[in-house]
């Protein structure tokens, strides 16, 4: 009888403790001896030499129109660091998915956690929502992945994330569209789809090292440039194209993403 | 003192309770009906504290497999019902004047009767016909063009397409939170009343897999059931409908789900189909096939309705198909636009369409509003 109750009293606790085991064990990493800590990533949205200012701000594109940013949005992703001894690691799927929106400063700022000790050397990541987490079963898409509560990031009538999503003013857009130009730009290349305006970006961190510690987390900054976004491979003009949504034409612009990020500074501890 | 072996027992008793109970818990994880489960469970210690009924999903005899992943969103009783209460309730539109159900009227085969175009908020209208539901499970994709691609996705778009019912769907979900009554559907269905979107969508979905359409007269034909007897005109249409119309109306879904041009000029509207969603040249003017069932109350017919009678529509495939370079090839066979019907073979095609309506379905109580 007394063992009985013994043996229940236990059970009850070992149903506790399963309880908990479950629920950490998608995205548990403490099984393995690595030692860990945390890295941050600084996206700092500019316009050539300034600072990126919403609305206030004019620049200028290389075909000479000038325009103001009221919106600047992206998608980073499946990002993967690159270690000084030529080793890659991944950061987990579930753990990669980031929503850049200059609106929303804290959003600038991602901070890695789980990332080995070592020193690192470079980046990579997409611009965009990998096909695989875009088809995923509606529950493993929260977030910033949520299709429905995710700021206009994504297609209803095709289904699909909005990659990068730039709207601004202008003179050289049309009156009919209150002077408002809009650049939003997917589609993950699903079957029989024509564009696939996924891409991908190495960003070497030049001759610095981004020192993962236990006890010290490195800030990498990177630059994200609106002017290449405009003066590319392909020259962008706003009265020629001042609303590219889901059409042909916007993997000229996805090309010209590919080539807006670069490397700025390492902060050793933040 | 305990003697030594009655400590060892208790120890294995102990590893053995744990290991059980560890199972115990990972199969509910496992079979967990919670899209989102919460991030601490609702009851610690005490595990799930919902109860919900399961529903059997019916799949037809005649019917081949579906292609929607029940083991995703497990159907209740709760969760039906929770969808079924969303679909009908208008609080998902801007000015909560159109519900689901407005557009999807369950005696038009949850098409829009009499509506060549779908008609929404304040009197707007839209560029396509609003499709017959039935038999969602076995969709691979949705809408004329195809541009949703899973079934939990879908109401996403009419609830916030500014001619249909013009909400943002984050504040349906806040509409739906503070509704009460709803809360306490979600914790049934769920075993939280937090609304999420993957809640919310896989309740809809959970009612709309409910919505087969099996029990047409044509239907206890093939299966030889009570019921199921045809007409020397509606065998004879029957047989015409194989040879002449089942190469896209395949299989007793009665669609092959592929998208195709079949020679309608482009109105109006100049609706470039599926061509908007692949941006392949190819799929200019095309749309998906479209099921046949419950056709005799799904009028009028075509993406954009132009069509009032099945009349009208068997005459455009006998004399109206307009080429162009998408046309469908199967509609110029032989060098010849069209498919040849003679009168009386259109009115045996016709009395052979009209087995397909199911009364049963039409008139199912537990499809209908509360």
């Amino acid at each position: 009888m007394k063992t009985t109750i013994t043996v229940g009293l236990l059970a009850i606790i070992a149903f506790g403790l399963a309880v908990f085991s479950c629920d950490t064990k998608d995205t548990d990493t403490s099984l393995t001896p690595t030692l860990t800590g945390r890295m941050r990533i600084v996206f700092d949205n500019v316009a050539g030499p300034s600072d990126l200012k919403l609305n206030t701000g004019t620049y200028q594109n290389a075909v000479g129109e000038s325009f103001a940013v009221t919106k600047l949005n992206y998608f980073v992703s499946n990002i993967r660091l690159r270690k000084d001894d030529g080793r890659e690691y991944v950061v987990p799927q579930d753990s990669s998915y980031f929503l850049i929106q200059e609106e929303k400063p804290a959003s600038r700022t991602i901070t890695l956690a789980n990332v080995p000790t070592g020193n690192y050397t470079g980046i990579t990541f997409l611009i965009g929502v990998d096909s695989l987490r875009s088809m995923a079963d509606i529950s493993k898409r929260t977030g910033v992945l949520d299709p429905g509560l995710n700021n206009g990031m994504y297609w209803d009538w095709n289904s699909g994330y909005i990659f990068l999503k730039l709207e601004g003013t202008s003179a050289a857009a049309p009156a009919a569209q209150n002077n408002a130009f809009f650049y939003h730009i997917g589609g993950f290349g699903r079957a029989n789809v024509k564009i696939n305006n996924l891409r991908a970006i190495t960003i070497p961190f030049k001759t610095d090292i981004a020192k993962v510690q236990t006890d010290a987390i490195p800030s990498v900054q990177l630059k994200a440039d609106v002017l290449p976004l405009f003066n590319g491979t392909t020259k962008l003009s706003i009265v020629k194209n001042s609303s590219v949504m889901f059409d042909p034409y916007s993997t000229n612009i996805a090309d010209n993403y590919s080539q807006m990020f670069s490397y700025a500074r390492i902060q050793a501890n933040q | 003192m305990m003697p030594l072996d009655t400590i060892l027992l208790k120890r294995t008793g102990l590893v053995a309770s744990l290991l059980l109970f560890a199972l115990a818990i990972s199969c509910q994880s496992n079979k967990g009906n919670d899209p989102i489960p919460d991030p601490v469970p609702p009851n610690p210690g005490g595990g799930v504290d919902y109860q919900t009924t399961p529903v059997t999903f019916r799949k037809p005899a005649n019917f081949p497999d579906i292609v929607y992943d029940l083991s995703q969103n497990l159907l209740t009783v709760e969760g039906v019902a929770l969808g079924k209460t969303l679909f009908y309730d208008p609080q998902l539109s801007r000015d909560s004047t159109i519900s689901c159900g407005f557009c999807h009227q369950q005696f038009a085969g949850f098409g829009h009767s009499d509506h060549p175009l779908s008609h929404g908020i304040g009197g707007k209208f839209g560029t396509r016909n609003v499709p017959g539901l039935q038999n969602l499970a076995w969709g691979r994709e949705f809408f004329w063009d195809g541009g949703v691609t899973s079934l939990n996705e879908l109401p996403i778009s009419p609830i916030q397409n500014a001619v249909e019912m013009d909400l943002k769907f984050s504040d349906a979900l806040i509409r739906v939170q503070k509704s009460p009554g709803y809360p306490a559907m979600f914790k049934a269905a769920f075993g939280s009343d937090t609304v999420t979107t993957a809640r919310f969508l896989k309740a809809i979905s959970q009612f709309l897999l409910t919505l087969v359409s099996a029990d047409s007269q044509y239907d206890k034909y093939v299966r030889k059931e009570s019921g199921g007897d045809l007409n020397p005109d509606e065998l004879a249409g029957l047989n015409l409908f194989q040879q002449k119309c089942a190469t896209c109306h395949a299989t007793d879904l009665f669609t092959d789900k592929r998208y195709r041009n079949n020679g309608l000029p482009a109105g109006a509207i100049n609706d470039q189909g599926r061509y908007t969603i692949t941006l392949n040249e190819a799929d200019r003017l095309k749309f998906k096939v479209p099921s046949l069932r419950n056709i005799e109350r799904t009028f009028p017919y075509m993406h954009d309705g132009r069509f009032a009678t099945l009349a009208q529509v068997l005459n455009h495939y006998t004399s109206g198909v307009t080429d162009s370079p998408s046309l469908d090839p199967v509609l110029k066979a032989n060098g010849k636009l069209g498919i040849a019907l003679t009168d009386t073979e259109k009115k045996q095609v016709s009395a052979f369409l009209l087995t397909l309506t199911d009364d049963t379905f039409i008139n199912n109580r537990a499809f209908s509003a509360n």
